[in-house]
């Protein structure tokens, strides 16, 4: 048992001291920060402000066009023509022309032209303006009265909300999309670190193979320790990953929530209320938008619905589980071949299994309570992948409780099956290994 | 008293039988060479001994206990092919592999100073393995199988891949180990090292033992009763003074000096042979030829394999 430790101990160490390790760990988190706030950071930057000089031949829109903090406009009193002249004697950015029959078919004319590209929040303001203000001055032409169109609008635009009743008739809000998307991100997850702790269970094995200490460590240990030992030992690899990028990702999202973002959510409600200003008169382009931020609390009191302790308990388990009935199998793939390139062959078979719950995973959404999502949440083999996805939308306490005796069971017997390649394989030089000869092996005495 | 003692062992595969019914005794504080051309069963039977592998049939008893897993922290394993982590520093490795053999951590540690310091190899402790050359490779993998001291010592080809100043540090080291109270069992087909280091041998040929016993017992068994006689004088006076006692084989003249090989017949011994000859000729040399290992290792495995073969045939 204490031998066991010192392999434990030494694939633990060898492995997190690696550079490539250290470097992971510390992108992977950056990388996730990054890709969630750059974005947020970058539209949230104080353009300078443009100024922009609005050549209007029709009259309708000079002094009208609303202000905003990224966009001036002047009416300067001259043709388009010595505007153009004239741009580059003058410190505008653009100039928006207008022509005089935007009335009656010209509103495809009017033109914006720029020295350099304006940015698309100024724009898309121009155009949205614009837009809004010719809709109302169409309407008003045709003696419609706007307060009608709004009315009927707003009394026609409809959300539906959808709930869970139980047993005890407790409502339970339920947000399908949201669901989806925990389930999948777990899945996604799972999938990946099988995969790549798999690999390096099964690479480990290989170097030991040819690099012939084997046989030196298996003079003191016995196979099945030296197995194990890697597979745990490449275990307690991933954990640390894993949680080394949780609590990083956390503390640098906090971070940079508390720096960078610090004064973006003040923004954020200031542009939404000048959003609201604009839509007092007419949206029909905003009228979803107006929704918002209720639907943002929505979404969070959704989020909050999800059992989230309990989705990463159940997380850990099949991660570890799933990776722990995997790994023994590559493990048993490294210790059969001879060079990287004869994986192959065993790769594919071993794979299948992961790449088809991935597959159905689509299907298992649509119905997460079907019998083919049920069946296939059983099966140790599919069951890491196919429950994470139907968990978010809630399953049974016995249906989680058999599909994870049925991994452990799965775990047990791959385990052994694989010990019984593994010491036979490990030993075994310059043969070119078929399945049937693999299926020898599990008869051979030890 | 015996350090190792085999009996019956049989393991088979799925094609071919590895070790047929082969028993062994290793006497304790000892050099025991195990021969056998390759693939007659010699990593097999060691694999045995190491408890990598388990016989079909047939036990191990170490010092009259049977081998069990609390033995392996006695045994040393040098195998044939060998190998350490390319990645790992020295001596941390070395530090590793003392310790899964049950050493302390601060034992093994000191054990491994003296030992580098010994080789002259202080100054790679902090190396990776893949920085060394062949040669320092070896060094430390001859190292970390002694250095738990273990009772036997178990060196499969130990001088194959060794360049000959590393051979003749391993081969004082393991006399050195001998006198220290340790038993070695190599497997070998160097039989100069065999004349040189073995007090008993057994041969391996075809998954079955067909010789055993000490190096000096066989070699007098073996013994064909050649005597070698230099002299000057008549060769025809020299054969008809040989009368029963012996029969001329090869012979040379060069100038005045005969030389000739002389079969003893059976029952008649060397001391006859000369006084016979002796007032014939002025004898210059008079000596018994005697099989060397080499020479015993060959006739035993082409009879073997020409029984084998006839066996075949009757089959």
């Amino acid at each position: 048992m204490n031998k066991i430790l010192l392999i434990i101990k030494r694939e633990y160490l060898s492995r997190v001291k690696k550079k490539s390790f250290i470097l992971i760990t510390l992108l992977g988190p950056i990388l996730m920060v990054g890709i969630m706030i750059i974005p947020i950071w970058l539209s949230m930057q104080k353009s300078e402000k443009q100024k922009i000089e609005v050549i209007d031949e029709s009259f309708l829109f000079t002094d009208l066009i609303p202000e905003k903090d990224i966009v001036h406009f002047d009416y300067p009193p001259i043709t388009i023509q010595q505007a153009r002249d004239g741009f580059f004697d003058t410190d505008y950015d653009a100039i928006l022309w207008i022509p005089k029959n935007v009335l009656n078919g010209g509103q495809k004319g009017i033109q914006l032209l720029f020295k350099k590209q304006l940015s698309n929040a100024s724009q898309q303001h121009i155009e949205y303006s614009l837009n809004k203000m010719l809709y109302e001055v169409m309407l008003a032409k045709n003696n419609v009265n706007i307060d009608f169109i709004k009315d009927a609008k707003e009394k026609s635009t409809i959300k539906m909300f959808t709930k869970q009743l139980d047993e005890v008739g407790n409502e339970k809000n339920t947000n399908t999309g949201l669901y989806m998307g925990i389930g999948l991100v777990a899945a996604v997850m799972i999938y990946f670190f099988i995969f790549m702790y798999g690999v390096q269970v099964m690479r480990g094995v290989m170097e030991e193979k040819t690099s012939r200490i084997v046989e030196v460590i298996l003079s003191s240990v016995k196979p099945f320790q030296l197995m194990m030992g890697k597979i745990v030992g490449v275990a307690l690899v991933g954990l640390t990953q894993f949680l080394l990028w949780v609590i990083l990702s956390t503390t640098l999202y906090s971070f940079a929530a508390a720096t960078v973002l610090k004064d973006i959510d003040m923004k954020q409600i200031q542009a939404k209320e000048q959003v609201i200003k604009i839509g007092e008169n007419l949206d029909y382009e905003n009228m979803g938008k107006n929704e918002e931020p209720n639907e943002m609390t929505q979404l969070w009191n959704d989020f909050k619905s999800v059992d989230m302790a309990s989705m990463l308990l159940c997380f850990l388990f099949y991660f570890l589980a799933g990776y722990l009935m995997y790994s023994a199998m590559f493990a048993a793939i490294g210790a059969a071949v001879d060079s990287e390139a004869d994986t192959n062959q065993f790769m594919l078979p071993i794979t299948i299994p992961l790449i088809f719950s991935f597959g159905i995973a689509q299907t298992v959404m649509q119905d997460p309570q079907g019998s083919l999502a049920v069946w296939f949440s059983m099966i140790p083999f599919t069951s890491p992948v196919v429950m994470m996805v139907r968990l978010p939308f809630g399953v049974p306490a016995w249906e989680i409780a058999l599909s994870m005796v049925f991994l452990i069971l799965g775990f047990l017997f791959t385990t052994w099956l694989a010990a019984r390649i593994y010491r036979t394989g490990i030993l075994m030089y310059g043969k070119k290994v078929s399945w049937k000869e693999l299926g020898k092996w599990l008869f051979y005495k030890g | 008293m015996n350090i190792l003692s085999a009996k019956n062992i049989v393991k088979k595969y799925a094609s071919h039988t590895a070790l047929d019914d082969v028993s062994l005794d290793i006497p304790a504080q000892s050099v025991f060479g195990l021969l056998g051309p390759n693939g007659a069963g010699k990593t097999s039977l060691i694999r045995i001994i190491n408890q990598i592998t388990g016989p079909d049939s047939g036990e191990i008893f170490f010092e009259n206990e049977k081998l069990s897993s609390k033995h392996v922290e006695q045994i040393g394993y040098l195998p044939e092919e060998r190998g350490l982590y390319k990645k790992m520093e020295v001596g941390e490795q070395a530090l590793y592999l003392a310790q899964l053999k049950g050493m302390k951590k601060a034992e093994a540690k000191k054990k491994l100073k003296y030992w580098f310091e010994k080789f002259e190899m202080d100054a790679w402790w902090n190396k990776k393995v893949e920085e060394l050359s062949k040669g320092m490779q070896q060094k430390v993998q001859f190292i970390v199988t002694v250095m738990h001291e273990p009772k036997l010592l178990i060196l499969d080809e130990p001088f194959s891949g060794f360049d000959p100043i590393n051979a003749n540090l391993i081969k004082n080291e393991i006399l050195n180990l001998k006198k220290q109270g340790s038993t070695i069992l190599f497997s070998t087909h160097n039989m100069g090292s065999v004349e040189e280091l073995c007090d008993n041998i057994a041969l391996i040929n075809r998954s079955k033992k067909i010789v055993d016993g000490s190096v000096k017992d066989i070699r007098k068994e073996n013994k064909s009763n050649v005597i070698e006689i230099e002299f000057t004088g008549n060769m025809m006076g020299f054969t008809n003074s040989l009368w029963t006692y012996g029969k001329l084989g090869e012979h040379s003249v060069e100038g005045e000096i005969c030389k000739a090989q002389i079969q003893l017949t059976p029952g008649s011994t060397s001391n006859q042979l000369l006084s016979s000859i002796l007032s014939a000729v002025e004898i210059h040399s008079f000596k018994e030829l005697v099989p060397s290992m080499n020479d015993i290792f060959i006739k035993k495995v082409s009879e073997g394999n020409a029984l084998g073969t006839q066996s075949n045939f009757t089959e």
